[in-house]
């Protein structure tokens, strides 16, 4: 399976890219509206700024063929502001909607506490989760972010805790997203990454 | 359940080799940055540093070649700088696969640089770096690599810094660095005490106890050091342990 991850100029395609490959993944790099609609598996990695994301998926005509695969059931993971783009709109730039795949908007975290969060942290599993199988609950993931996701809707798997509780891995059947970079989170990013390859296949 | 703080491994180098020196000056070669990032990614540190000390304008292909080759290794973050001066330099660093870039000298020749950084790649990805030493009663930004005096008071650097768009400090304490008698724990304090974001620790650490102390009297967020780690003074899994042992969260890896 050859799994497609959506370049829309984020810092962390190459990581991501990497990551895969040494999973044994064969990866191809794109952002072209039709090589969207014919992937087996996407991934959408993101890093910065939320309105970079959603108008660098605009400008490339990506919005449209991605709803499209979502709607389909093509394997998605949508990575740090690839899991905050499903929302309906996000506070960092409340002029641009999102996909609006999930209810709910995007917050900025608490200011009682040091933004952004930046580090390693764990989670509390909420519900059974396809994606942290095998994964010990005490593993820390990377997380690097100052804005996220509500955690009342029902594809909250984990939350994460940082001034307030937030969504940080999200199942809703074959899309899943993660708050963290699994990328960069040693072992058990690499485990959650193999479960996603695994479940997509 | 919450944030870990960090221990950073920290590679200076000539753009190709580490090197060490105390204050900065009298460099020597300390080993191979490929090498040394593959040890620390195995030993649990947190994220790593590489930066280019040389920082001259015909070694940057050279670096950006020694970032590739250190990212190949590593499956925890990177953040690379010295001699970034625009929005070019850091894409370059940021595609050779750095995740996060660290801005010193030129902040402060052109302060507006982090806001262009911040807007490109995110606060989160943005490193202020500030070099600070005790002058009559006060932090004074040190610039070049120590050696030059600014007029800013590393107080108020900061705060416009974080204002501007830097997601984190990096702070080295000019008069402890090499020197390993411990953190500059009233400077770290005063830093980590006026800026929203977080603060990592640099200059002077050597033993346990000096992590500790940052960490609590300090209230830094990460620590950074380079040549205990380098000299095998101190293993990462070890001073973890430590830590942990001593009420700090630390990730200790499976």
């Amino acid at each position: 399976m050859i799994v497609t991850l959506i370049d829309y100029g984020a810092g962390n395609v190459t990581s991501v890219a990497r990551a895969l490959r040494r999973l044994g993944s064969e990866v191809r790099i794109t952002d072209q509206p039709e090589q969207i609609t014919d992937a087996a598996c996407l991934i959408l990695p993101g890093v910065g700024h939320c309105a970079a994301l959603l108008g660098s998926l605009d400008a490339h005509g990506l919005r449209q063929p991605l709803l499209t695969a979502l709607s389909r059931g093509t394997p998605f993971l949508g990575i740090c502001l690839g899991l905050q783009a499903l929302y309906q709109g996000s506070a960092e730039a409340p002029e641009v909607s999102g996909l609006g795949i999930l209810q709910g908007r995007v917050d900025q975290l608490p200011q009682n506490v040091k933004l952004p969060h930046m580090g390693w942290n764990q989670l509390r599993v909420v519900r059974t989760s396809r994606m942290l199988e095998g994964i010990p609950p005490t593993a820390y993931f990377y997380f690097a972010h100052s804005y996220a996701a509500p955690t009342d809707g029902v594809e909250t798997a984990a939350v994460c805790e940082h001034g307030r509780e937030f969504t940080a891995v999200l199942e809703a059947e074959r899309m899943f997203g993660v708050q963290f970079h699994p990328e960069k989170s040693g072992a058990p990013g690499a485990a959650l990454l193999e479960n996603f390859l695994r479940i997509a296949a | 359940m919450s944030l870990a703080r960090r221990i950073l491994p920290c590679l200076d180098t000539d753009g190709e080799r580490v090197v060490k020196g105390v204050h900065f000056e009298g460099l020597r070669d300390a080993g191979d940055p490929v090498e040394l990032a593959a040890r620390y990614n195995a030993e649990g540190a947190d994220e790593l540093v590489v930066l280019d000390i040389a920082a001259a304008r015909d070694s940057r292909p050279t670096f950006l070649k020694t970032i590739q080759r250190v990212a190949k290794q590593l499956n925890i973050p990177l953040t690379a700088g010295g001699g970034i001066r625009s929005l070019d330099d850091a894409r370059a660093v940021v595609r050779a696969g750095a995740d996060k870039i660290t801005v010193n000298t030129a902040a402060v020749a052109r302060p507006e640089l982090l806001g262009e950084l911040s807007r490109e790649f995110g606060a989160q990805a943005v490193v202020l770096a500030i070099d600070a030493k005790r002058e009559n009663g006060f932090w004074q930004v040190r610039v070049r690599g120590g050696r030059s005096a600014t007029e800013w008071s590393a107080l108020d650097w900061a705060r416009r810094g974080v204002e501007l768009g830097a997601g984190e400090i990096l702070l080295t304490s000019v008069d402890r660095d090499g020197t390993q008698s411990g953190f500059d724990l009233a400077l770290t304090a005063a830093i980590s005490r006026a800026v929203s974001v977080p603060v990592i620790a640099s200059g002077g650490a050597k033993l346990p106890q000096h992590f500790l102390e940052v960490f609590t009297e300090g209230a830094a967020d990460a620590a950074l050091a380079a040549s205990i780690f380098h000299d095998q003074v101190q293993s990462i899994r070890a001073l973890k342990s430590f830590l942990q042992a001593n009420g700090i969260e630390v990730r200790l890896p499976c």
